[in-house]
């Protein structure tokens, strides 16, 4: 079983919230118009983004979704440029190009968020292939939610990884819901983690709310992965509060599950009276912590904004190798 | 005449085929109580029920298979592909299966699906979700294509694409859905391959496609404040292409000009300017035929950038003035 100790437990507890202020500043800013387009916040499911990273190290990768924002900061990807990122400034970890569902930091093992749902499946097997082919070492972790189990590509990424072997993790972060579909009318199998069975890997369903569970969890796969015994998936049981996107009425659920899961199963606040409880954390060194976030936070808005716009030229910059 | 976005004129012509044929049904991802990612199916649900009103999984591999099975079959299913950069997923279904059965059967089956795509830039939503692919299907032998540029257009050709007997892709464009425009209340059909003249005009003949249409009628509005006279011709459907109506005004304007949202290079508008020099308005052209399309590059999140990617009313004007000499 995985050392966690307790200043990694602090530090899980810092990218927690690190994560949910992020991800309330840039929907504040999106709602005064200064960030644009689209963005699909993961406030709700921090635990799961830094649960599954804890394991990892730096060489280690991962593969992101459209709710990438938690993924990329648990995954040690900097706020200052992703805040720059979902401003439009040449300063973003995308030059501006990307936004907010394409966030990738190659430094860090981030090979990206992606904005075609299941996409992230074979490319992170095909990341774990070139570990195994080059004696690499590293393993890969792709994160997706319960809605990609139903692409092909989950089908065959998960039987390719599982017949070749490859250090991969199957995430599934199960909040219950694609867009507006909810997954229990989208599968006949009680547990998405059942379909592992067909493909020959282990499989497990979790409480994704729980960070020390789902970073055990992890490292058990990870430790697998590193064996060269293949992949495991693993399905996280959590929530998102908000809407899929800013244009999400929320018409397809209640009011009182979404009570339930804020006030019963928030992840940080759990984790917090957790930490409380085995006197690895005062309210005062919590309200340190939170300020030291805000700080950060603040930081990465006053970068982003002092960044310059991309050139015109840099439209067709990058384009090819 | 009431007026109606096009989102709704979409959403009515569907739901009046609904009630008028019990073989058309629509199918995809979200389109229950959420209506779709743009809202164009709010209400159906309530009004024809989850039997016709079919939510699928993500799952666009299984749900286009499955429109062409249901479609050999005697149904007529309208498939909405969330946004058009997903089709790629659905693309064997429609490319190898769909577009060639016919032909490969001998002529014994056929395929009458409508499959929508709510396409192009504008929303800063990034490279994977603003791309306007039309020309991929222009070159299929088997599909028809079709893209609306107005409220009555989409009205017109959404009942003529449920009642053709041939796959037909039905591009839509995601700034149109909240246009308004007047559209009769009845059902009424715009006949597939048929071109509209939006605007008459003496000097030059823009022809353009989906949202550029638009662009090119506020062009030519500027335009003639400084004393240059526009055609505006809208093909509406690429698949067939109603050559006709393009030649006759290039016969009469003698310059021509085609603006599309696509990337240029590789784009339909390639394939409108070489029919036009190839035919028998060639001996009338006073200029060569130009293209004005889209900048060879994925569609950026930066909203400057995402604006500069693509021809803008600026641009056509500059275009135009550059043909005429101006
Ligand atoms: C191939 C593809 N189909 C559809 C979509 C539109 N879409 C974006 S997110 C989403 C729901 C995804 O659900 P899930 O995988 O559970 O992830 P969650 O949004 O819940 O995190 C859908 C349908 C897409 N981006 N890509
Ligand atoms: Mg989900």
């Amino acid at each position: 079983m995985i050392q966690i100790t307790a200043e990694d437990k602090l530090q899980m507890l810092y990218d927690m919230l690190l994560i949910r202020r992020f991800e309330e500043k840039v929907e504040s800013l999106y709602q005064q118009g200064r960030i644009h387009g689209t963005m699909h916040l993961c406030i709700g499911q921090e635990a799961t983004a830094v649960g599954a990273c804890f394991p990892l190290t730096k060489e280690d990768k991962i593969t992101s979704t459209h709710r990438g924002h938690g993924h990329s900061i648990a995954k040690g990807t900097g706020v200052k440029g992703m805040m720059a990122e979902l401003l439009g400034k040449e300063t973003g970890y995308c030059k501006g190009k990307g936004g907010s569902m394409h966030i990738a930091d190659l430094d860090v093992g981030n090979l990206g968020a992606n904005g075609i749902v299941a996409a992230g499946l074979p490319i992170a097997t095909g990341a774990a292939l070139a570990s195994k082919m080059k004696n690499l070492g590293y393993v890969v972790v792709s994160f997706f939610g319960d809605g990609a189990t139903n692409e092909g590509a989950f089908h065959e990424a998960l039987n390719l990884a599982s017949i070749w072997k490859l250090p991969v993790i199957f995430f599934c972060e199960n909040n219950l819901y694609g867009m507006s579909g909810s997954i229990k009318e989208m599968v006949n199998i009680k547990h998405l983690s059942e379909r592992a069975k067909a493909y020959g890997i282990p499989g497990v369903t979790i409480d994704g709310n729980d960070v020390i569970k789902v970073a055990e969890t992890t490292a058990e796969a990870v430790e697998r992965a590193r064996r060269g015994e293949g992949p495991t998936l693993i399905e996280a049981e959590t929530y998102r509060w908000r809407g899929h996107s800013r244009s999400d009425a929320r018409k397809y659920r209640t009011r009182e599950e979404e009570k339930y899961w804020r006030n019963e199963k928030d992840p940080i606040r759990l984790f917090k009276n957790r930490l409380l409880e085995e006197k690895i954390l005062t309210e005062e060194t919590y309200d340190e912590m939170e300020k030291k976030v805000q700080d950060e936070i603040e930081e990465a808005v006053t970068f982003a904004e002092k960044s310059k716009e991309p050139s015109l030229d840099s439209l067709t910059e990058d384009i090819y190798a | 005449m009431r007026e109606i976005t096009y989102a709704e004129a979409i959403r009515e012509a569907m739901s009046q085929r609904m009630r008028a044929d019990e073989d058309v049904f629509i199918m995809g991802e979200d389109i229950g109580i959420y209506g779709g990612a743009f809202g164009v199916t709010n209400g159906m649900l309530e009004e024809f029920g989850p039997e016709r009103v079919r939510i699928t999984p993500i799952s666009e591999a299984a749900i286009s298979g499955c429109a062409v099975g249901a479609a050999m079959m005697g149904m007529r299913p309208i498939l909405e592909i969330q946004f058009s950069d997903f089709v790629v997923i659905a693309m064997d279904n429609i490319v190898n299966q769909a577009a060639k059965m016919r032909y490969m059967f001998g002529g014994k089956t056929k395929v009458p699906a409508v499959v929508r795509l709510p396409s192009g830039s504008g929303l800063g939503f990034a490279a994977q979700h603003s791309q306007s692919l039309e020309a991929w299907m222009t070159h299929i032998p088997g599909l028809i294509v079709v893209q609306p540029s107005n409220p009555y257009d989409a009205k017109g050709l959404m009942i003529s694409a449920i009642k053709n007997d041939n796959p037909v892709l039905f591009f839509e464009h995601k700034l149109l859905y909240n246009e308004k425009g007047e559209v009769p209340e009845e059902e009424f059909e715009v006949p597939i391959g048929v071109a509209d003249v939006k605007r008459e005009g003496t000097d030059i003949t823009v022809v353009a496609t989906g949202i550029m249409v638009n662009r090119s009628l506020e062009a030519a509005e500027q335009l003639e404040k400084e004393g240059i006279s526009v055609e505006v011709i809208d093909p509406r459907t690429l698949v067939p292409l109603d050559e006709k109506t393009i030649i006759e005004s290039v016969k009469k304007t003698n310059r021509a000009l085609v603006v599309y949202e696509a990337v240029q290079r590789g784009g339909y508008g390639a394939e409108i300017a070489s029919m036009i020099g190839e035919s028998e308005a060639f001996d009338y052209l006073d200029a060569p035929v130009s293209r004005l399309g889209g900048v060879a590059t994925p569609i950026p999140y930066n909203p400057k950038l995402e604006r500069a990617a693509v021809p803008q009313v600026e641009d056509i004007i500059a275009k135009v003035k550059t043909i005429m000499n101006l």
